[in-house]
């Protein structure tokens, strides 16, 4: 098994502040803008973001996480189901600028299930998707990121592993795996 | 990534505490689904479940029915009364003729225990039992115990008083399977003629004495008198049996502790409960109905088959 290191500690964090400096030129002060962390693993970048707007912008940025297993498409085709996450959207998203955070875009089809889930919660004004890395190339789906860290070209069975800190990692890292 | 040890919920006997932890995780999910503005998600839109009720139900059927919709399954419903079965259809083949219709999973109310059990020998359908006789009520009791692990943090420790007609009662039965296997200590408190002979087999403790039932356990699950599958007099009336195994607010309010207290429905108020009692803060039996439909949902999430 090869690992590449596709993203460290440092390198993260200066995307990040990119990604935060990005946000902020289209949402400018967050007024009708809320972040949504996709579960499980979006919701710490989704975390890292927050803290960086909050920091920048000095007000409190509202964040949720949605869970979009029971919308998913392969559900009864996978060999396991996939367990179930916490969804806590503690505010109304009716009229809003929803900004999807997850962590790596593959076959785009997390994303289309999350926008479906969405949907039961409110008609958003405009919906926008945030991702740390994007692997081209592979995607299922006509769906394409509004912010990207970092784009990797990969193939179907190599895997992209994320390394949060929040998750009991030493750093955050992320790794290409063959 | 996970599934249940079993393909069928027949009973709590034959399923592991794990599959319970699982059910309760699962049902966590579908308990915040249902109290969104829309209640629907499209897990098994491409499932088509048949509801066959060969005895009268209202709640089970009715919360099986919404767990259905609110999965974006398919129905069909069912009951013996209006139904072939009149005509002196088998079991086995009115289930392989609704089969025959391509439905995927069965659930299942028969007045014989051991019905399902029998039907999961000779079909391949997932089959989930709503209540088979005297025997069991899976559902019922998976929804029990997870109201209580809701109300009171955990399961775990907790002591159960099931109070009333232990010896007619599958829901008695399937509670006391679930609570041993999530780690509670159970008693059952009932007339002597309405609590089975070798019930202290299942490692239960019995009481004769309804006061001291109240004073030692946490969870009180009250249980109907079920006169319609009494066919000989256990008790004088049932004046002398709510005088003696009511359980009214008074009783409540003298206790050391507060206690909760749960009823599977239906009530009937003024026997076994007094309206009092029942509308009290104490009583969490609202909630049990609205457990159900979540625990009913992830019940039939679990069991969902992959697709071939």
């Amino acid at each position: 098994m090869q690992k590449k290191l596709i993203l460290d500690s440092d390198l993260l964090d200066i995307t990040l502040s990119r990604l935060c400096q990005q946000l902020i030129e289209n949402h400018l002060d967050f007024s009708n803008s809320i972040l949504l962390g996709l579960q499980p693993r979006g919701i710490f970048l989704a975390e890292l973001i927050q803290q960086k707007l909050e920091k920048s912008l000095k007000k409190k940025i509202q964040l949720g996480f949605l869970d979009a297993t029971f919308h998913r498409d392969d559900f009864r085709r996978r060999e396991l189901p996939v367990k179930a996450n916490e969804t806590k959207i503690p505010f109304i998203i009716e009229g809003k600028n929803v900004i999807l955070i997850d962590d790596v875009l593959f076959t785009g089809r997390t994303v289309r299930a999350a926008l479906d889930a969405m949907i039961a919660f409110g008609r958003p004004a405009k919906v926008e998707l945030l991702v740390l890395i994007d692997r081209k190339f592979n995607r299922d789906l006509p769906i394409a990121p509004n912010y990207v860290g970092k784009s990797v070209n990969t193939i179907a069975s190599q895997r992209v592993q994320v390394e949060w800190q929040a998750q009991g990692n030493k750093q955050n890292k992320i790794w290409l795996i063959n | 990534m996970s599934q249940l040890s079993q393909r069928h919920l027949l009973g709590i006997k034959d399923i592991t505490k794990k599959d319970i932890e699982l059910i309760f995780e699962t049902a966590d999910n579908f308990k915040d689904v249902i109290n969104r503005p829309i209640k629907k998600v499209p897990s098994l839109r491409d499932v088509t479940i048949a509801n066959v009720f060969f005895e009268n139900s209202t709640r089970t059927r009715l919360s099986f029915e919404l767990a259905q919709k609110r999965l974006s399954a398919d129905i069909v419903n069912f009951s013996a009364s209006t139904s072939s079965v009149k005509k002196g259809e088998t079991l086995l083949d009115t289930v392989n003729n609704i089969l025959a219709m391509k439905v995927d999973m069965i659930v299942m109310r028969h007045a014989s225990p051991g019905a399902p059990h029998y039907l999961a020998k000779h079909i391949k359908a997932n089959i989930v039992n709503a209540g088979d006789g005297t025997h069991e009520h899976p559902t019922q009791a998976l929804l029990d115990a997870y109201s209580i692990r809701e109300k009171l943090g955990s399961v775990e420790g907790k002591k159960v008083a099931i109070i009333g007609d232990i010896l007619h009662s599958r829901v008695a039965l399937s509670n006391i399977f679930a609570l041993q296997k999530l780690g509670a200590k159970v008693m059952v408190c009932g007339p002597p003629t309405l609590l089975p002979k070798y019930i202290a087999n299942l490692g239960v403790q019995i009481e004769y004495d309804v006061e001291k039932a109240l004073q030692w356990c946490d969870v009180a699950n009250v249980l109907r008198i079920q006169l319609e599958r009494q066919q000989i007099k256990y008790f004088p009336s049932l004046r002398e049996y709510s005088l003696y195994y009511g359980i009214n607010k008074k009783m409540l309010d003298n206790l050391k502790k507060p206690i909760v207290v749960m009823h599977p429905g239906p009530i009937n108020r003024g026997v076994e409960l007094s309206s009092d009692a029942a509308d009290s803060d104490h009583a969490i039996i609202l909630e049990q109905v609205e457990n159900g439909v979540a625990i009913r949902m992830a019940v039939m999430y679990l069991l969902a088959e992959k697709v071939n």
